[in-house]
């Protein structure tokens, strides 16, 4: 496949080229065998993933690749070391979620980057969980860390904890543990709900440096308010390859800054055509599924 | 093996996710195979639910025997742990008392002491919204004075006896709060959050699918 004719290619015209094969398949019914009503999600979800991999192998290919900056995840080194110099803990939380859920994921992707920085540092760290899984797992991470850091000695089993089931029942032991322990640093990556403001208040009031980083709109406020530095959104999910340097996940956060501008325009001719009244038939294409 | 394994698995388990999503359920049998997979996972999360129990006894149990400070408490906690776990493991045939129905000792448990301090918990949000909002509506500079101005108009408009207070003024206030700030400014920027975090979610998930991310195994 010939990469260069294939840039030349632009998204758009792919798109409206595709468009009225999307309008004739909704109109049909879905009780066959394949869902067509849902043949704009599979044509997105093609267009997404070439999009990445071609960036993926631009990358490899030793392309520059540039990224803006995220002041929250550039802190993260800082703010152990400065746990390491008060010879305070590193408090961890990967969100209260289950492990299928990617924003937990997400969080355990970022706990095995900050446990390389706190065996590199003898710094110590807790990670408190509520689900089994993500005790599994992040136990898993943690040691691999402390092992790629070579400090396989230092790694203690208890670091990676699980302390209650119930949403409250974790938040009461966390809130306990940081105005007891007083840690130095507090970040918090994953999925948060009512309790995102339990923590991250009793944290700002034991004097704790504060990175928080959650997917949910709902949540942010809350942390914006009592954190030092709050990733948003996509910059949780972009936070493992952003923090890793490496060429080929960085090519994936590029795939999806162009599909970004993909939907930028959409929303732009959307917005034209409905002012127009011309924007039904448009608009029916992202309704559908 | 100890990479290949689970990089197999995950691309399997989300190939399987991505093409079910496009088969209908009810005429086909790949349609319902993401239900499956869940359901799976359910079932293997049940059985993790022993780590979850192992670690806790095991974390407290050493605070206890080393007589670290505030041991008292973990000696509530595993005690607090079998109280309510043990009575509901036996069956209820044995006696009302055990099982999990009403008037057993894990009910009883439960809707005495468990639910209140839950409420409890979640009770005091309150006070720390207030802290919160104090330290977010300081009129430092122009764009916290904005913040401000517009989160008091929007709180005054959530109360009846705030919103009858901006109808004495002229202009529709409340109308105008909901047409530009809440379904305006507001709902743009939280669709635009979500918008993007769905696109870093896929774009995550594609890189786990494909084996190029890998750090949620602590490689890389």
């Amino acid at each position: 496949m010939n990469l260069t004719n294939l840039r030349k290619i632009t998204p758009l015209a792919l798109a409206f080229a595709l468009g009225p094969l999307c309008e004739t398949a909704l109109a049909q019914p879905s009780e066959g065998v394949f869902r067509f009503d849902r043949l704009n999600a599979l044509i997105t979800i093609i267009l997404f993933s070439f999009f990445i991999l071609l960036y993926t192998h631009w990358a490899k290919q030793g392309k520059p690749l540039f990224l803006r900056k995220i002041p929250g995840l550039d802190a993260v080194e800082e703010a152990v070391g400065r746990a390491t110099e008060m010879g305070r803990p590193v408090l961890f939380i990967p969100g209260i979620d289950e492990l299928d859920q990617i924003e937990t994921i997400a969080g355990i992707s970022i706990l095995g980057r900050v446990a390389k920085i706190t065996a590199q540092y003898d710094t110590p760290l807790v990670v408190p969980v509520r689900y089994p899984l993500v005790l599994a797992a992040g136990q898993e991470v943690v040691k691999q860390a402390y092992i790629e850091m070579g400090k396989q000695d230092a790694y203690d089993e208890d670091t990676v904890l699980y302390v209650a089931g119930e949403q409250f029942a974790f938040t009461a032991n966390v809130n306990g543990y940081m105005m007891r322990e007083r840690p130095a640093t507090n970040i918090y990556m994953g999925a948060f709900f009512a309790e995102s403001l339990l923590l991250a208040e009793t944290g700002n009031a034991a004097g704790s440096i504060q990175i928080a980083g959650t997917a949910r709109p709902e949540q942010l406020p809350f942390f914006i308010a009592a954190c030092d530095y709050t990733l948003m959104g996509e910059e949780l999910f972009a936070a493992s390859a952003y923090l890793s340097h490496e060429p080929l996940m960085l090519g994936g956060l590029k795939g999806q800054d162009l599909i970004k501008v993909l939907i930028i325009v959409c929303i732009l001719i959307g917005s034209i055509l409905a002012t127009f009244g011309y924007g039904e038939t448009f608009i029916e294409w992202f309704n559908a599924v | 093996m100890k990479t290949g394994v689970p990089v197999a698995v995950s691309f399997v388990a989300g190939l399987i996710m991505v093409v079910s999503f496009f088969f209908n359920e009810e005429t086909t049998k790949v349609g319902g195979l993401s239900q499956e997979l869940l359901n799976w996972l359910i079932i293997v999360g049940g059985f993790t639910l022993l780590l979850g129990v192992v670690s806790i006894t095991r974390v407290n149990w050493s605070g206890v025997r080393q007589k670290k400070e505030g041991w008292i408490y973990k000696v509530f906690t595993l005690i607090s742990i079998f109280a309510m776990a043990l009575p509901s493991l036996i069956p209820e045939s044995w006696s009302p008392l055990f099982g999990r129905s009403a008037g057993s000792i894990y009910d009883w448990l439960f809707v005495y002491l468990q639910a209140p301090m839950m409420a409890t918990m979640f009770a005091t949000l309150a006070f720390y919204i207030a802290s919160a909002a104090y330290r977010a509506f300081r009129a430092r500079s122009a764009e916290a004075t904005l913040l401000l101005i517009t989160a008091t108009l929007v709180m005054l408009w959530r109360v009846p006896m705030g919103e009858a207070f901006l109808n004495l003024f002229p202009g529709n206030i409340p109308e105008l709060i909901n047409t530009y700030v809440m379904n305006g400014a507001n709902l743009a920027v939280q669709r635009g959050i979500i918008i993007g975090a769905a696109l870093g979610a896929s774009s995550m998930s594609l890189r786990i699918i494909l084996g190029i991310e890998r750090t949620y195994m602590g490689k890389g």
